[in-house]
């Protein structure tokens, strides 16, 4: 090969080039499928709501519902339990949230059961914080507001999509 | 491979061979020159060879009765060891061999670290071996998954979890490795499909781990280049064959102990109860061969930080090779290193009680600094001392301490101490 093959490139390596890029988006197309499979299927995209009788939680208690296979926690809060969460000083918390949005209804908050470290279920009323949460896997405790207030999880309890169907149900997700 | 022509002595052979070497390279295998000083710590390579085919055997058999069905899978673990005949021998081998592997493999990469086996030329081997070391405990992982209780299902969890450590993209990564939004059947089949596929990429690993093995051919204790053959080596077969074969019925022995005396002390009870992914178990602890990785992740107070110390503590192993700069590779001649060799080796066994007890208080205290040895040994210590350590004297062949002619005077005089003492006695 001379020097002004190098420089100027000529139709083989036009070709070579239309192929090599052919080929890669040909590669991709077939691997792409093999991915995408392992992600959620339609089975379990179609479970992705439930409903839930809360008539029966007294305040005071909590129930744990199972949604998409996860723990959903309904605490019925006290007037107290409220007061608690709303007077906590936002600089304190390492993931600042206020009470009032992360509750619908003062009286209820509705959380994820699953711990922000590394998704354990956390204990109800367990921990440093009266009437939160305390995950034993490795000792992250929550608020009554289900925030972090110390141990190695990096954010609140998640809350999942939900709404007041009437007074009496919630529809999760 | 073999310096010399091999040439197959029926006629058949000579046939088949000139079209598939085959019968070369069993003559390469049984002929091969190693090292004559090779101690008991070098028969790890065959006992581990051997582990890596039982659980095959085994696994491959246990596949025959196991369901991978979130519903059925708990039930038919409990099927094979109750009704299928010998299920309950042929799991316990199973369970019981991933500890045994681990156990062997630990020694065979702690005798890598005292010996030097992983200098050049050797860092390929070396590589390799902490390839199939990382594939090993994806696989035992996996594996731990599939009878579905408890602690499989936690355990699950927690590891899983860790990729959501990783920003922007992390849930939607934990969510493709579920194939939903929680552990669930879905996670299930597809950990059975790659702990059946997982051993037989370790057995391709191992095939290059002993043929870049055969290229310089072993290290040994003294750590020295030797010339091949010569007075210093000794045919592989039949004097390391059967110096292997006895260490593997030692092994053995230990091995048949736990599976017929104690086959669940190295389990958790817990895998006894079926998976609730409601309730998690007070106290989620790993298999034991990954607790000290398990501390180093606890003692991180940052989730991603965590998981990054803890995949590093496996990465600093690979770029051992050039963190060492020490050119002599034995402990033997390295005194310092000889010390800071038994402080690691402390370092990771109290890593290990750590990740077994509680993240809290003193233990959390302890797994810290046992976290920040471990890197330092190997980011710091190591490199500065391959610099400013005194090495002692190396022989220059291993029969040279033997017949005289030492370059070393303190160890010509142990040597002549010796002699004194056998002519009195």
């Amino acid at each position: 090969m001379s020097n002004s093959d190098k420089k100027k490139p000529n139709r083989r390596d036009f070709i070579l080039t239309a192929t090599t890029a052919a080929g890669a988006v040909g590669v991709g197309a077939a691997v792409w499928p093999l991915i995408d499979q392992m992600n959620p299927d339609a089975s379990v995209k179609a479970l992705a709501s439930t409903e839930v009788d809360i008539s029966s939680v007294q305040p005071g208690q909590s129930i744990t519902v199972l949604w998409r296979g996860k723990p959903v926690f309904i605490k019925h809060r006290t007037p107290e339990e409220i007061e608690e969460a709303r007077k906590v000083d936002l600089n304190e918390l390492k993931h600042p949230e206020k009470d009032e949005d992360r509750a619908k209804k003062p009286e209820w908050l509705v959380t994820l059961g699953i711990c922000t470290h590394l998704g354990c279920v956390p204990l109800t009323n367990k921990g440093d914080y009266e009437g939160g949460w305390f995950c034993p896997c490795h000792g992250s405790h929550y608020d009554t507001s289900g925030r972090i207030r110390s141990g190695p999880a990096p954010t609140n309890l998640e809350i999942p999509e939900y709404t007041f169907v009437d007074s009496n149900t919630i529809k999760i997700g | 491979m073999s310096s010399h022509e091999y040439t197959p002595s029926s006629k058949f052979g000579k046939w088949f061979n000139d079209r598939l070497p085959l019968l070369t390279l069993a003559n390469h295998l049984t002929d091969y020159p190693t090292p004559k000083n090779l101690n008991y710590w070098w028969t790890f390579g065959g006992i581990l060879t051997f582990c890596l085919i039982t659980q095959i055997i085994t696994g491959l058999v246990l596949a025959m009765h196991y369901i991978a069905h979130a519903d059925l899978a708990f039930g038919s673990v409990e099927h094979i060891m109750r009704d299928v005949n010998y299920g309950w021998l042929i799991r316990y081998v199973h369970a019981n061999g991933a500890s045994m592997f681990f156990l062997a493999v630990y020694i065979h990469i702690f005798r890598a670290l005292y010996y030097g086996s992983y200098k050049s030329p050797r860092e390929i081997i070396w590589i390799i071996g902490m390839l199939i070391y990382f594939l090993m405990m994806a696989t035992a992982f996996l594996g731990y998954v599939l009878p579905w209780g408890q602690m499989s299902f936690w355990g699950a969890t927690v590891i899983t979890n860790l990729f959501s450590a990783i920003p922007l993209v992390g849930e939607s990564i934990t969510h493709w490795l579920w194939g939903g939004y929680s552990v669930d059947n879905p996670t299930l089949t597809r950990f059975f499909s790659l702990h059946y596929l997982f051993p037989f990429l370790i057995l391709g690993l191992v095939i290059l781990h002993i043929w870049a093995l055969h290229v310089p051919g072993n290290n040994n204790p003294i750590g020295i280049d030797i010339k091949k053959p010569s007075n210093d080596t000794v045919p592989f077969h039949p004097y390391i064959v059967i110096k292997d074969i006895f260490a593997l019925l030692i092994f053995l022995i230990i091995f048949a102990f736990f599976v017929f005396f104690s086959p669940n002390i190295l389990g958790h009870s817990d895998n006894y109860i079926e998976a609730n992914p409601l309730v998690t178990p007070a106290h989620i602890v790993p298999e034991w061969y990954l607790l000290p990785f398990y501390a180093i992740l606890r003692s991180i107070p940052d989730k991603l930080l965590g998981v990054i110390a803890m995949f590093a503590a496996i990465f600093v192993l690979v770029i051992l090779p050039w963190l060492d700069t020490s050119k002599v590779r034995s402990a033997l001649f390295r005194p310092i290193y000889k010390q800071f060799y038994w402080f690691l080796v402390a370092d990771v066994l109290i890593l290990g009680y750590m990740g077994a007890m509680p993240a809290e208080g003193i233990y959390l205290l302890i797994a810290r600094v046992a976290t920040a040895y471990y890197f330092i040994h190997f980011l710091v210590i190591l490199p500065i001392l391959g610099r400013k350590e005194r090495t002692l004297n190396v022989p220059l062949s291993i029969t040279e301490p033997v017949l005289g002619g030492m370059p070393n005077p303190s160890m010509a005089k142990a040597k002549s101490d010796k002699l004194k003492i056998n002519s009195l006695g």
